[in-house]
């Protein structure tokens, strides 16, 4: 991939993404309205909702906090960008997990007892979902021979049908990772449950926006890492890549809708085990025929 | 070329200093001017071997009367060993010392014509090795200084034989200095054998009963390692008639399983094992915490566990795609793994230190087993950071138990507005150690490359989820320090630092924070020679400019937060209380309970340790290893025979 591109693809990413991210958390929040019996808000409405937040007076617990997330944010953007430029995947999910950390202080640092709580739900996701996560990158080099995004997206196959495993491994702790029930412990997607609004109580104004903002760059870096087990040098499979990622997005808000939290012990149990079964199977078997 | 025989004897002379002197203020100067002393000393000798062309220094060929005094010496350590094991009726113990040391007199007296070798080689890894030992361990004599003045203060208990605490330290530094430069295995046992019983007297400082306990087991698990080692020698004496270890990686590369320098090999792995702290070997290493500080210090970054990785990485070559090899791998990713699931339930700082330490030892230990230059460069680099790292965050921590009398990591609450200055150097210990773009975590990429360019599936696994408890058990510290809440309510506590604690703490931060930002040029400069003198060929792992571009991106990121924070600070921000249901109490430090009453908030982390405490988890952990440890070794055993 020429350097012009690498930079277009950067430029695309860091201007489009929240907007993609956006009006799929809105087409979200449409579906489940539906699902759920109601009319639910017009598609655009997180737009709306952050635009409203940035202009609000900034009401804080603690003033380190805007630093924090904005850390947060900034590394946010840099994963998805070192992704969308084609650099190596090990690499941008290390970032993501110091972006994640980042996260975690600006919860911690508010003394705020639900604030506490849910970042500290928020460390057992981040335990639960990165073995996941490190193995699907190591399935990427078994398949393709390199960490490259670049090079992973240029293979003659789809590499998801040397590693269909990783892929459901993958899509499982998506569930995790975009903060849906059964997992979304941390953050309690359900307004006025056991932890008010877990790691995002104490965020109020431009530092909820911010979060808000990191949350649709991580989504999108994440359907892009969805489309690159599909992506292959035939340019067609991009429309395939695109429906696998409606697809899996429509199934997280299938499963959002349909199930009731789980404890972090029977997360971190059943994630574990599915990131053992499905991908460590997969991995013993990339092993033998490689 | 007398800097490397001082650099060996002049420890040995600040020992017996330290010893003479019971006057506080006179020996603490002279331990002051020891340690620089060391320090200018090793950068002599990496000028002297700079100037020779970075070539591999061989000296020392004909050493008729220094043999005899390692000898001589061999039996004085079997004495006094003996001595205190039926002092404190642990007679069985003796055996484990008489045994090799009876052994290698014999080999050394009757045994065959050795062959000509030079006796001490200086190469880039032993030069780092002297580096870390000379530097790191300098320090923690100087921090020593500082400390052990509080300490007494406080333990009033215990018997001032400062003296003694520091003869040990520089003992233990010309020891170390001795071991890395040896080529000749019957030095090399000898400086072993050293620092296993300096460690012994170290731990068994204060005298208390479980120190005693602690010591001997300690005693026990590296004089075993000994023993494996002494055979291992023995065996390629007879063999090949000499005893250089250059040579002995030689063979080992060349020569198929079928010939017994392999289990000569495996035998001086397994005792490398030991010294680490590997599993089932890692008891030793959580009950050296009963000492004072300095000494976890000085045993966890710069000496004794890093005498087993330096040999290790040496024997990587001799390893690599064998049983061996197999053997050590297997046992280091399963201690990775499971020392950082332990590390989780413990709340006493310094018990978290020593099992990350295991853990990380772990991967090191699995990087030699795998013996690729890939994984030498991953594992020499987490032996760096491993270094700095713990040096620091075990003088932090003997800093703030000082000032806060707790090293619990729940007394850690908000320690950053109690003491910020302790609490910024443990940040800086914790982050350099884990967090992107720093070097544990490249290193960790490439182990991961590595173990999956080898096939071995059962590595990986241990990697990726050792990899995730790691993260956790750090996080959850750093957030510790960082959060303000009910222990706002005491915040008078005093730093009682001491002017020399801070200097070493300091030098440690700089040292670390310079060897994030500059390791890619510590790669390109030393590394990759140190790679292309062990293996003939060098590993490109991470191409240089990726890295660089990969560090300036990243602080970039930080500094951009950082400006727009200070760009804010005009504008206004209205503080309000934490949400508390509506029931605050005025501050964020209670809240009313369902009485009416004000309650103080007090807000803990997650232990687990129900789940996977250590009492629950040790002992199997322990058992597997051991039979991992028994199959491997009587397989090698069985290829030879």
């Amino acid at each position: 991939m020429s350097i012009y591109m690498r930079v277009i693809f950067i430029i695309c990413y860091v201007v489009l993404a929240p907007f993609l991210g956006g009006f799929l958390e809105g087409l979200d929040r449409k579906i489940s309205a539906r699902m759920q019996g109601r009319v639910g808000p017009p598609v655009l409405q997180p737009f709306y909702d952050v635009q409203k937040l940035l202009n609000k007076q900034v009401i804080a617990v603690s003033r380190a906090q805007t630093f924090l997330l904005m850390t947060y944010m900034l590394l946010m953007i840099f994963t998805g960008a070192m992704f969308f430029a084609g650099s190596d995947i090990l690499m941008c999910f290390f970032i993501l997990a110091t972006a994640a950390t980042f996260l975690y202080f600006a919860a911690m640092i508010t003394s705020s007892p639900y604030s506490t709580i849910g970042a500290q739900r928020e460390l057992i996701q981040m335990m639960a979902y990165e073995p996941a996560v490190l193995l699907t990158c190591v399935g990427f080099y078994l398949s393709a021979k390199t960490f490259n995004v670049s090079d992973i997206a240029a293979s003659p196959l789809s590499h998801i049908l040397y590693m269909p495993g990783f892929f459901f491994a993958f899509v499982f702790i998506m569930t995790i990772k975009m903060r849906k029930s059964p997992f979304d412990t941390a953050t309690s997607h359900h307004m006025h449950q056991e932890l008010v609004k877990g790691l995002t109580t104490e965020m109020g104004a431009r530092n909820l926006a911010f979060f808000q903002i990191a949350e649709w760059y991580e989504n999108i870096f994440l359907l892009g890492v969805v489309a690159l087990f599909i992506i292959n040098n035939n340019p067609w499979s991009i429309l395939a890549a695109v429906l696998v990622i409606l697809a899996v997005y429509f199934v997280e808000i299938l499963i959002d809708n349909t199930s009731a939290r789980f404890r972090w012990d029977q997360m971190l149990k059943i994630t574990w085990l599915v990131t053992l079964l499905s991908a460590g199977v997969n991995l013993l078997i990339l092993m033998l025929i490689s | 070329m007398q800097v490397i025989p001082f650099l060996i004897c002049f420890p040995l002379l600040c020992a017996v200093l330290m010893y003479c002197i019971r006057a506080d203020k006179v020996r603490n100067v002279i331990a002051y001017a020891g340690a620089v002393i060391i320090i200018a000393a090793t950068a002599l000798l990496v000028m002297q071997w700079m100037m020779g062309g970075r070539q591999p220094m061989e000296l020392y060929v004909h050493t008729e009367m220094v043999n005899h005094l390692i000898l001589a010496g061999d039996f004085l350590l079997m004495i006094v060993v003996t001595f205190l094991c039926f002092r404190y009726k642990k007679y069985l113990i003796c055996l484990l010392s008489i045994a090799p040391t009876i052994l290698i007199a014999y080999v050394e007296l009757a045994g065959p014509e050795l062959k000509e070798i030079a006796h001490v080689r200086v190469d880039y890894l032993s030069i780092l090795m002297c580096v870390i030992v000379g530097l790191i361990g300098s320090l923690i004599v100087v921090y020593a200084v500082g400390y052990m003045d509080g300490y007494h203060k406080h333990h009033t208990e215990f018997q001032d034989r400062r003296y003694y605490f520091f003869m040990i330290l520089f003992l233990f530094l010309g020891a170390m200095f001795g071991f890395v430069v040896s080529n000749s295995l019957l030095w090399l046992i000898f400086f072993w054998e050293t620092t296993s019983v300096c460690s012994f007297l170290l731990i068994g400082y204060t005298r208390e009963t479980e120190a005693i306990n602690n010591s001997f087991r300690a005693l026990w698990m590296n004089l075993l390692g000994g023993c494996a080692l002494s055979v291992g020698v023995t065996l390629y004496i007879y063999s090949k008639g000499q005893d250089s270890l250059q040579e002995l990686i030689r063979y080992g590369k060349y020569l198929d399983e079928r010939h017994v320098i392999a289990f000569a090999v495996a035998l001086i792995a397994f005792a490398a094992l030991t010294k680490a702290a590997q599993m089932p070997f890692s008891t030793w290493l959580m009950g050296a915490m009963v000492a004072p500080t300095p000494s976890s210090a000085l045993l966890h970054s710069a000496t004794m566990v890093k005498a087993g990785i330096y040999i290790l990485f040496r024997l990587g070559p001799a390893m690599s795609e064998k049983a061996s090899g197999n053997m050590i791998a297997l046992i280091g990713g399963f201690t990775f793994f499971a020392a950082s699931v332990m590390a989780i339930a413990q709340h006493d700082g310094k018990k978290v230190l020593a099992f990350s330490t295991i853990s990380n030892l772990g991967l090191m230990v699995a990087c030699a087993g795998v013996g690729r230059a890939e994984t030498i460069w991953a594992g020499i680099f987490l032996m760096i950071f491993h270094a700095i790292s713990k040096s620091l965050l075990f003088q932090d921590i003997g800093a703030t138990e000082n000032a806060t009398h707790s090293r619990e990591i729940e007394s850690m609450h908000g320690l950053l507005y109690r003491v910020p200055k302790l609490a910024i150097f443990m940040f800086i210990g914790i982050v350099g150690m884990f967090l992107a773009p720093f070097g544990m975590l490249i290193s960790k990429w490439s182990a991961l490359r590595a173990a999956v360019d080898e096939s071995n599936i059962l590595l990986v696994v241990f990697i990726v989820f050792g990899s995730a408890t790691t993260s956790f058990y750090w996080t959850k510290w750093l957030g510790k320090i960082i959060s303000p809440t009910h222990n706002a309510v005491h915040t008078n506590v005093e730093d009682i630092t001491q002017k020399s604690e801070t200097l070493s703490l300091t030098i440690h931060a700089v040292l670390m924070i310079a060897l994030c930002v500059l390791f890619p040029v510590l790669s390109v400069n030393y590394v990759e020679p140190l790679l292309i003198e062990q293996f003939n060929h060098s590993a490109e792992v991470i191409p240089t400019a990726v890295l660089y571009t990969l560090i300036v991106i990243i602080l970039l990121v930080f500094l951009v937060p950082f400006l727009a924070d200070r760009a804010f600070k005009n504008r206004r921000t209205n503080v309000k209380l934490a949400y508390m249901n509506g029931i605050n109490v005025g501050n964020n430090t209670g809240f009313i309970d369902s009485f009416g009453e004000p309650k103080q908030l007090w807000m803990s982390n997650y232990y687990f340790t129900k789940y996977i405490g250590q009492k629950k988890l040790m002992f199997p952990c322990q058992l597997f290893t051991l039979a991992v440890l028994i199959v491997m070794m009587a397989r090698i055993l069985g290829g030879v025979f």
